[in-house]
């Protein structure tokens, strides 16, 4: 089947394109990029006044199945990715049960290819049961298709247990992901250490409980010479070491979340906010400034969401009772245009590495660009389009969002997996 | 005087007028707690539940003497046989009294943010009785109270607060409270029981020689070492702590002829107070803040419900 894209603002800085242009997609790839393509048979679309990028992926985020329905699906999380303009998802071990075996890959890659809405890439855990102590199967998994390993959520807390890990994931070509909290350190912590956890009473989360488990992965990842990615950086000095390492030419990588960029611990007040109860928490306006010229220059190699849905029952009750974590899926596209691109911070070849290129080269999966031989993943953008976030335009099972009231700019309209539509006129193909 | 606060939660939300208001107000009820019946009708009718999700004996007490002594109807509330044990949200435990047409709640609860939770969920009058780490307003009144009565005047008074800042409600609502008054605060801790940011509380000082700052106070108060709400230990024993931070007898010379001690209580004898400077007569106003406490109290609930001249009288 053949689909004709007309008239849009096509944007890949992988292959340097920046112009109005149609693109014809034949059969799920891309066939040609040119001016006044024309089709025998199909499905032409007029998209003039919208953007087209190669599809954009978050490569972290918790669709909670198996095991945490409750909070959220395979079909609705994968729903929520593609009405966010996602075309690909990499979703996180912590399910019940871990995904820390090639059966867990399996039936995750399973409910997803049912539901049909998103790709979903599957990271596997770097330890059994997240536990720390044993190596989980990672060649197994790899063999059945997980594309990097992670301890999210918890973190692998030994120096020597991380060392084996990331020796032994070095032999596979997959990164390890690396949630960096030293517990001995944190504690119980619930919010950023400093003003906030004074302010609040609240125990505090230091940045150097952050700052101490990246300096430490950077000096395994020099040891071994697995890559590294470190996962939803928040603090300025931990940025630093980012950039320090890449200075030196090792193979290290990170992503910072849109909350993390555009909210601080001052957005936390008396009415303690349980949407803003996150891990690792919100942090200064001096980090969120760091992280945002680490955005610009190139040092921040990715923005995900760590989409963290919880229900409502959950939420609403003590900060300190309530789990860490908000949604992001819904947002992140529109949070970015908001705030970087239309503001001119960055460009929208910027914000293509950052949320489609970048991610797909850390996760080893196949390269997307707009050029003929592709692989037809597009999202398709309104840049224009003005929305309110709320509560009740969520398709994920979740609302926990720190951003409900926010007035933004730019959505996806339509979305593209394999030259399918999952998204259409901003409503799901179903 | 205009005050038109209906809850008691944040203390940094009271002007020193308002907190003028409150004291002033107690010296009022102090003339009743001097007759012979204790009690008038002032809140006749109204209902007032002690939402006491912690163990507290003393602050609750205090609070159900002070209810009893305005007439108020109250009802004890919590405690290990409530709500979060058989699993009900704190939500759904206000919204169950909620429907008892209450007036007012007294929350004590281990979490902070709580009591304003309540106040959003509830739409009672709600006095925080002590919220996580976070804040204890009614103890700050009680202790301004207290000092005030001895001093005059708290403008300009140099007061200390010794120990456990970091882990303190007490200290919460008390620093900001003695700064909106125009106090210069000191405060002496080790490092290991200091919050992050002594400043965002209003601390002027902050040291860890106790004995180079007790010159200069005109009062010196004196935490409550609780170990039961200290992660981890934060010093190596308590001989050293007494060592250290101790207001022992030997240390009284370094202090102002007029200098007060002050402490919330429960006491630790022989940790950071000594039985001579627990008990000193002139200094110690210990028991004068738990009496502080009941007219404080009064006076809080008084002037929440709207309380008259009249109700002041009858």
């Amino acid at each position: 089947m053949a689909l004709l894209l007309k008239n849009a603002h096509v944007i890949d800085p992988q292959v340097g394109l920046n112009e109005t242009a149609d693109i014809l997609v034949r059969d799920g790839k891309i066939v040609e990029i040119g001016q006044n393509l024309t089709m025998e048979k199909g499905v032409e679309r007029d998209l003039a006044g919208k953007i087209v990028v190669p599809g954009l992926v978050d490569m972290h985020v918790h669709l909670r199945e198996p095991g945490y329905e409750q909070k959220e699906d395979i079909a609705s999380g994968t729903r929520a990715a593609a009405h966010g303009g996602f075309t690909a998802v990499c979703c996180m071990p912590n399910t019940k049960p871990i995904i820390d075996s090639a059966v867990g890959v399996e039936y995750v890659k399973s409910r997803a290819a049912a539901v049909d809405k998103c790709r979903v890439h599957v990271a596997g855990s770097c330890s059994q049961g997240l536990a720390g102590e044993t190596l989980s199967e990672m060649g197994d998994m790899v063999a059945h298709g997980a594309v990097a390993f992670t301890d999210d959520g918890r973190g692998v807390q030994g120096a020597g247990m991380m060392r084996r890990v990331m020796d032994y994931a070095a032999q596979f070509d997959r990164v390890v992901m690396s949630h960096c909290q030293d517990e001995d350190l944190v504690g119980a912590g619930q919010v950023n250490e400093g003003v906030a956890s004074t302010r609040l009473g609240m125990l505090g989360w230091p940045a150097e409980g952050e700052e101490i488990q990246i300096a430490r992965d950077i000096a395994i990842c020099r040891l071994t010479g697995c890559p590294l990615h470190v996962q939803h950086l928040s603090t300025a000095r931990g940025l630093e070491l980012v950039r320090a390492a890449k200075a030196e030419g090792l193979p290290v990588t990170c992503e910072v979340t849109p909350h993390h960029l555009f909210l601080t611990e001052d957005a936390i007040g008396d009415d303690y906010n349980t949407f803003l109860k996150v891990n690792p928490p919100l942090r200064t306006a001096e980090d969120a400034a760091a992280l945002i010229e680490g955005v610009v220059d190139g040092a921040v190699d990715a923005i995900v969401t760590d989409h963290a849905p919880h229900t409502e029952y959950e939420k609403n009750c003590e900060f300190e009772l309530a789990p860490f974590g908000m949604t992001g899926l819904e947002t992140a596209l529109a949070l970015v245009i908001t705030n970087l691109v239309a503001p001119g911070k960055i460009t929208w070849e910027r914000a293509v590495e950052l949320m489609a290129v970048r991610p797909r080269a850390i996760l080893r999966v196949e390269r997307v660009a707009l050029e003929p031989g592709a692989v037809a993943d597009l999202t398709v953008v309104d840049p224009e389009a003005a929305w309110t976030v709320e509560a009740d335009g969520f398709l994920s099972k979740a609302t926990n969002s720190g951003f409900i009231g926010a007035e933004l700019t730019g959505r996806a309209t339509d979305v593209y997996v394999a030259g399918y539509a999952t998204l259409e006129d901003g409503a799901i193909v179903e | 005087m205009a005050f038109n606060h209906k809850h008691l939660i944040d203390i940094t939300e009271y002007s020193a007028d308002d907190i003028m208001t409150v004291l002033e107000t107690a010296v009022r009820f102090k003339e009743v707690n001097e007759r012979r019946i204790k009690q008038v009708p002032t809140l006749k009718g109204v209902t007032v539940v002690n939402m006491f999700n912690e163990p507290s004996t003393r602050t609750r007490s205090s609070f159900e003497i002070a209810e009893k002594r305005l007439s108020a109807n109250s009802l004890n509330f919590g405690g290990s046989s409530t709500s979060t044990v058989k699993g009900e949200s704190l939500v759904d435990t206000v919204e169950t009294l909620c429907a008892y047409k209450i007036d007012m709640i007294i929350v004590r609860d281990k979490h902070a943010g709580v009591p304003r939770k309540i106040a959003d969920v509830s739409g009672a009058h709600v006095i925080d009785a002590g919220d996580g780490k976070h804040q204890h307003p009614t103890q700050a009144l009680l202790d301004l109270y207290s000092i005030w009565e001895v001093k005059g005047d708290l403008a300009g008074l140099k007061v200390g607060v010794v120990g456990d800042i970091g882990h303190s409600r007490v200290c919460g609502s008390l620093i900001p409270a003695l700064k909106i008054m125009g106090c210069e605060v000191t405060v002496i801790a080790p490092p290991t029981l200091l919050p992050a940011r002594p400043d965002v509380l209003g601390a002027d000082h902050v040291t860890t020689k106790l004995d180079e700052a007790l010159p200069e106070l005109d009062v010196v108060y004196m935490l409550r070492i609780q170990r039961e709400r200290l992660e981890g230990a934060p010093y190596p024993s308590l001989r050293e702590y007494n060592m250290l931070y101790g207001l022992t007898k030997e240390r009284e010379p370094l202090m102002k002829p007029d200098a007060l001690i002050c402490h919330p209580g429960p006491i630790n004898r022989g940790v950071e107070l000594d039985s001579y400077m627990a008990d000193h007569p002139k200094r110690s106003v210990i028991l004068d803040q738990v009496y502080a406490g009941i007219l404080t109290r009064m006076a809080e609930m008084y002037l929440l419900l709207g309380g008259s001249e009249d109700g002041l009288t009858a």
